[in-house]
């Protein structure tokens, strides 16, 4: 059992998603002490990249505003050291990032390098069941898992999908990209009873998530709720003053839930 | 060809989002069962025929041949098609495929707006509704073609993101694609992408060589001993190569976009500059910085301004079949006029960069080789960006 399994052991989990850089690093590490202070269980870091095209446009602008301020993954890969080893963060944190930023690394330097700093997983939208494996035999040498995505639309791939899962499963709640949502229209209740009927790893629901109503109700179906886009939105609006606002709001997510 | 899971050597692939997954397995069912569909052969062939007008002519160019005192050049003019290009022989495959499968609505990426109009035009046949994404850079370089697109009746959406050029309008509509699978066929303009679309529009496009392969042989007796075409994702340039793979001797011959050079950032030459990566559903090469960062790539041409090609392409390179050769603005926008003014064709941008190198190649070998080059598409929609080029305004 993954170290991510600890993020679900109390409770429903609450899991932020911030993108690393935006607006900078050293706030991007402010912003991840007060989410872990006000609740988070496991942390989504997010890798910019040039291209998101599983992101809306909030995360996409992220990403350039990160790019634009120089991160790289090297310099994530510090901030992730720093905070495991100054800052004293000991929830589980999994990188999300497109196929591409592991692959040009170098799959094995890239795993290794993450293991190194403290990772627990990864998450790579554009990577499907039927291309996991050529990361997946990388990542197991590292103890790292490659948490799988399952869709409205996955209908009878979700047995197998869930069935080889690793760590958690990320439970796309809608159709489209990613981005905030007045409400969400698919079957949650229905499309997580089937991954549980494959799998007993656990479930946190994501895409379409922003206010404490909204968190309260998915996580009557899952173990856990994720957001991101409305976490960006107010990095965007607040710049480097961001961390308290961050926190407050992660505080307010992390009571609906619990 | 490809595996069964879409792989040309290391190349290809299914790198997108689950979401979209059983969309790709559907149209590749769907596909492997049209494709040996006789009525649905029929009913695109009379497309190609009676509505695109192939075969298109394969015309000797005398005077280029004369001009440039080597090998005897022939043009494959894709431009003659309705549409002006290459791109309607895959539109009208995927737009018949698309209504057989019950979907009711077009969505399509567009760099130069010629795949653009080539959708718009197959939608508004079939009776289909089409959204068009295109890079807003883009919509100011070719802006006659979003007016024609919007003429047949389509939606043209400006794509701001990124560099706002055709990658981005690719994203742009991906990103379209995931929200809305029930009733929407995304119309891939080249052969890139996840798995099958390198295949389906590899096939669509292989009616080029197929009818250029037959039309040599009658006019020759012979195959020819090169074939050149320009290449950007690469759509135009597999169906040109597509029927000579298995013909070791005709040497096959991709031209890239170099922009302002391949030794500088604003270049377009992903095989000669870009490293193996995995970008917009596939492995393949792409132009792309230390940390796999996607570049913002440059050429005057809108059609070729593109990081990525397809994985069939980079297969060919890697085995060495198949050489990529890269052409800057200035000997396009010199080959683009010299066209116009030896034979009285204006080629499109892009098809300039194919003549481009041909003017360079055809002087260096015998008069007893054969050339034969593809015109992909027309050049009128390019006459107002060439004169701002060379310093003339004038109003479209």
């Amino acid at each position: 059992m993954s170290n991510i399994a600890k993020a679900f052991e109390n409770g429903k989990a609450f899991i932020p998603f911030i993108t690393c850089g935006d607006p900078d690093i050293a706030t991007t590490e402010e912003c991840i002490v007060e989410m872990v202070n006000a609740g988070a269980s496991l942390v989504e870091l997010g890798i910019p990249f040039s291209d998101p095209t599983a992101e809306g446009p909030v995360i996409q602008e992220a990403n350039i505003r990160a790019l634009s301020a120089g991160t790289t993954t090297d310099t994530v890969f510090e901030l992730v050291k720093r905070l495991r080893n100054d800052r004293g963060i000991k929830v589980p944190m999994v990188f999300m990032t497109y196929a591409n930023v592991v692959y040009s690394y170098g799959a094995d330097r890239f795993c290794q390098n993450a293991k190194d700093a403290g990772m627990d997983g990864i998450i790579l939208p554009d990577v499907p069941y039927e291309e996991k494996e050529e990361f997946t035999s990388v990542m197991k040498n590292y103890d790292l898992d490659l948490v799988s995505l399952i869709a409205p639309t996955s209908e009878d791939r979700i047995a197998k999908i869930a069935s080889e899962a690793d760590g958690f499963i990320y439970v796309v709640s809608s159709l489209g990209v990613t981005g905030v949502r007045n409400a969400i229209t698919t079957d949650i209740p229905t499309l997580c009873s089937k991954i549980k009927a494959s799998s007993k790893i656990p479930c946190a629901i994501g895409f379409g998530i922003s206010k404490p109503e909204q968190a309260k109700e998915m996580s009557k179906h899952a173990d856990g709720v994720i957001v991101g886009s409305a976490i960006i939105k107010i990095i965007a609006q607040y710049g480097k003053e961001a961390p308290k606002y961050v926190g407050e709001y992660v505080k307010s997510m992390v009571d609906a839930i619990r | 060809m490809a595996d069964k899971n879409g792989r040309f050597g290391v190349h290809g692939g299914q790198y997108i989002p689950e979401t979209l997954m059983n969309a790709v397995i559907e149209l590749e069912e769907a596909y492997n069962h049209y494709k040996n569909d006789p009525e649905f052969n029929r009913e695109l062939t009379e497309l190609y025929d009676e509505y695109a007008g192939r075969p298109s002519r394969l015309y000797y160019a005398e005077k280029m041949t004369k001009d440039l005192g080597g090998a005897k050049i022939y043009l494959k003019r894709e431009d003659l098609n309705h549409t002006g290009s290459h791109k309607i022989n895959n539109v009208l495959g995927q737009a018949l495929l698309a209504k057989k499968m019950g979907k009711t609505r077009l969505i399509a990426e567009t760099g130069a707006g010629q795949h653009g109009v080539a959708t718009a035009t197959a939608a508004a046949l079939l009776g289909m509704e089409c959204v068009v994404f295109m890079g807003e850079e883009d919509t100011k370089r070719q802006a006659l073609n979003v007016y024609r697109m919007r003429l047949l009746g389509s939606e043209v959406i400006p794509v701001k993101s990124g560099t706002a050029t055709l990658k981005d309008a690719v994203s742009e509509a991906m990103r379209e694609w995931t929200s809305r699978i029930d009733d929407t066929h995304y119309c891939l303009g080249s052969v890139m992408g996840p798995h099958p679309f390198p295949t389906i529009v590899r096939d669509f496009q292989a009616v080029i060589s197929r009818e250029s392969k037959a039309q040599m042989l009658e006019k020759e007796g012979r195959l020819p001993d090169y074939v050149l075409a320009c290449c950007g994702g690469g759509s135009n340039a597999i169906g040109s190569f597509y029927h000579y793979i298995e013909d070791k001797d005709v040497k096959l011959i991709g031209v890239e976009a170099a922009g302002r050079g391949i030794d500088t950032w604003e270049t377009a030459a992903t095989i000669n500059t870009g490293r193996l990566g995995i970008f917009h559903g596939m492995k393949s090469y792409f132009c792309q910085d230390e940390f796999g960062q996607i570049a913002p790539v440059y050429s005057i041409s809108a059609g070729l301004d593109y990081p990525g090609i397809g994985p069939e392409h980079a297969n060919l390179h890697d085995t060495g079949r198949a050489q990529y050769v890269a052409i800057t603005d200035d000997e396009a926008v010199n080959a683009f006029e010299y066209l116009s003014r030896t034979e009285g064709i204006i080629p499109a941008i892009e098809s300039a960069h194919a003549v481009a190198y041909a003017m360079k190649l055809a002087p260096t070998l015998p008069k007893d080789q054969i050339m034969v080059i593809t015109v992909s598409g027309r050049g009128d929609k390019d006459c107002a960006a060439i004169a701002r080029y060379r310093g003339e305004n004038i109003n479209e």
